[in-house]
């Protein structure tokens, strides 16, 4: 085995072997550190792939663009599992969880990191949908753990929903796969990502648009792109936060990265219809959208939801737009929300337990009662609105820019709903952590680390981003076309 | 490819769209479940078809699991579940069956003009095959949307997977998919069955999924 496959197998095996542990042993202590210890050495792993590749076998690979996926999901995943930790502990003390469902979330946690690491790193199309499915599944589950009638309504949309746009999604593989089948024959290599985008010039572009039509929809719907985002505040908002976390900081990523390989085999093909379109019109519906709906919601966590689809919707629109600048932006933009966003849930979960509630009229003055977590709140927010130095300004810069280069008349509805979302996420700012202390307060030992580490990487990457990433990212860019 | 071969994989895959009509207009749950079970039964015997024609002997274990799994296990299943937890055995649905059908009736068509043309390339059999699997894809749709109870929902969805394995079997020499597409129908239903319709049920003495609406996140 050579180097790269040990970490391969590091960063699948792991989450694998620890959740199958996880769900034996009993006790909050002990779950919950392995529960940290595991996902710092699937990130560990992760890392070491820069370095070493696997060669590419019929079912996983590691190239440029997935290892990028693969080391942000796993960083964000191990800095959830250190909030995850306090955070549980709150709520086994305030007996929203019982020791049984504890070891259920634990164990389902990393099944979650498996199936999105699963995800990223095949290279057959029908494993990936399977790992999408699976990390799906496990995240319907996590929604529903409260056990309240919020929660479950909130699951079973989140089912309906997720599992309409996966089934989608599987006849737009199965498409896919015919397409191929016609050109490179039966068999696992008709599957695989490198055969497939080699290949691409000669399927049919018929049926490649029509397979497209079905993954944009079908992983569309996962992304939370606008009009199929309707599941998508609910289960923010009704299950606990490291899983909010994770969704909006990872999960939606993961279905993203499905689109953009799919994008790159459409783009090979002379024949069929550019991607870049429909992706531009769905990620600006999105983003105004969003930007709209953020002035009338009353629960903090549904805000930040909110402004998650704004985000994807901006994501969607660069790699919409195509070509190496705007690429590089969608990247930067991308690993630059997943920190960010993942920072306000960890302060927004403790505010919540603080608070006792997630209404938005009930907190007021969190800097006077909470310093620590208000401020660590107001520096989340100022980053996710894009204020600079803050890394999100950086890239949300860069894809405005590189539009009003190329297409300036769609520059109008981006800057637009930029602005509507930076004003919609000021106002209820200044009310939740400046003016009056109003309602309950409560003592909560809050872990800051996560937190704080994230806007630090989030303001150091506004500042000046490190030559080697901006070097990768221009690579991955220009593969991606 | 000779002329039975073709005739009787077309027959399967037609009776499932029909048996997707019959789904459509039951309105009480015992029978939706039975019809169900035929469906899946008749999914079973397209795909042991398709496994004779196409030389491709692990496609019966797919035919199997069709046949054991989802025309017995989950309907018998869902069967005690009803009756134990004493639930409305009338199905509740958005719209007149009338309307519902003709709708139905225009989604075939827009699946059948949609997926001719597109698939010249493909064989004249996985083609027509196609057709027949996105229309049953739709009406699974169809009935997810227009029935408000949650054991219907179910199935609406189960019939859409049912129609997607009946494209996956379709598309010949397809690797690895069908056999772990079946074992995720397999874990949904388990999740569906195990967890949810348990949990609702214990929240709300009803699986009527309209009364989960009352609750509507921001407005409350």
């Amino acid at each position: 085995m050579s180097l790269g496959a040990i970490a391969l197998a590091g960063v699948l095996l792991t989450p694998l072997a620890s959740a199958a542990l996880l769900a034996l042993l009993a006790g909050y202590r002990a779950t919950a550190r392995l529960n940290v210890v595991a996902s710092g050495l699937s990130f560990l792993a992760a890392l070491s792939l820069i370095a070493v590749r696997p060669l590419p076998n019929d079912f996983l690979f590691v190239d440029d663009l997935n290892v990028v996926f693969i080391v942000l999901n796993t960083f964000v995943g191990f800095t959830t599992s250190i909030f995850s930790a306090t955070y549980i502990r709150h709520e086994l003390e305030t007996g929203r969880l019982t020791p049984v469902y504890l070891r259920f979330y634990h164990a389902m946690f990393q099944v979650m990191l498996f199936g999105m690491s699963l995800a990223l790193a095949s290279q057959n199309v029908g494993l990936m949908w399977v790992a999408v499915e699976l990390a799906t599944l496990t995240t319907v589950v996590m929604v529903g753990i409260y056990r309240t009638h919020e929660a479950l309504e909130a699951a079973w949309k989140y089912f309906i929903l997720g599992s309409v746009g996966i089934a989608l999604a599987l006849f737009g593989t199965i498409l896919v796969y015919l397409a191929a089948q016609a050109v490179v024959g039966e068999g696992l290599p008709a599957m695989s990502w490198i055969v497939l985008v080699d290949n691409a010039p000669r399927f049919d572009p018929a049926l490649l648009n029509l397979a497209f039509v079905f993954l944009m929809l079908g992983y569309g719907t996962k992304v939370g792109l606008a009009p199929l985002h309707a599941w998508l505040p609910d289960a923010h908002a009704e299950g606990p936060t490291p899983i909010s976390a994770v969704l909006s900081g990872l999960l939606l990523n993961v279905a993203l990265y499905a689109i953009l390989r799919f994008k790159v085999v459409m783009a090979a093909n002379p024949g069929a219809i550019a991607p870049g379109p429909l992706l531009i019109t769905l990620g600006l519906v999105s983003l105004v959208f969003a930007a709209l709906m953020l002035y009338r919601r009353r629960d903090i966590k549904r805000l930040f939801a909110y402004s998650s689809i704004e985000h994807m919707g901006v994501i969607a629109f660069a790699f919409g737009m195509g070509g190496p600048l705007a690429n590089f932006a969608g990247l930067l933009h991308m690993t630059m929300h997943s920190l960010t966003k993942s920072a306000i849930f960890f302060a927004v979960g403790h505010v919540a337990q603080a608070k006792g509630t997630q209404k938005l009229d009930d907190m007021g003055g969190l800097t006077v009662t909470h310093p620590a977590l208000g401020w660590g709140l107001v520096l989340g927010v100022i980053a996710i609105a894009g204020v600079p130095p803050m890394g999100v300004f950086m890239s949300e810069f860069l894809v405005v820019s590189s539009t009003f280069s190329r297409q300036p008349l769609l520059a109008i509805p981006l800057v637009l709903g930029l602005l509507l979302a930076f004003g919609a996420l000021i106002l209820r700012l200044q009310h939740v952590v400046f003016g009056d202390a109003t309602g309950e307060s409560h003592k909560v030992d809050a872990s800051y680390a996560p937190m704080l580490i994230h806007l630090a990487l989030v303001l150091a990457a506004g500042i000046a981003l490190p030559p080697a990433i901006v070097a990768w990212f221009q690579n991955v860019s220009r593969a991606l076309g | 490819m000779s002329g039975l071969d073709f005739d009787l994989a077309h027959l399967f895959a037609g009776l499932m769209v029909l048996v997707c009509f019959l789904m459509l207009y039951q309105d009480r749950l015992y029978s939706l479940l039975n019809t169900f079970a035929v469906h899946a039964m008749v999914l079973s015997l397209a795909v042991a078809w398709q496994a004779y024609i196409q030389g491709a002997p692990q496609l019966y274990v797919t035919a199997a699991i069709a046949l054991i799994f989802k025309a017995m296990v989950i309907p018998i299943a869902l069967h005690r579940l009803i009756r134990r937890m004493d639930l409305h055995r009338e199905i509740e649905t958005v719209g007149g069956i009338g309307r519902t059908m003709l709708l139905g009736m225009a989604l075939v068509a827009l699946s059948i003009s949609v997926m001719l043309p597109v698939t010249a390339a493909a064989g004249t059999l996985a083609r027509e095959d196609l057709a027949f699997a996105l229309s049953i894809v739709l009406l699974g749709l169809l009935m997810m949307i227009t029935r408000r109870n949650a054991v219907s929902q179910v199935v609406g969805f189960m019939t859409l997977e049912n129609g997607l394995i009946l494209a996956a079997t379709g598309a010949k020499g397809m690797p690895l998919v069908v056999e772990i597409s079946v074992a995720f129908s397999v874990l949904i239903a388990f999740i569906v069955i195990g967890i949810f319709l348990f949990r609702i049920r214990e929240r709300f003495d009803t699986v009527d999924v309209g009364a989960l609406d009352s609750f509507r996140g921001d407005r409350r």
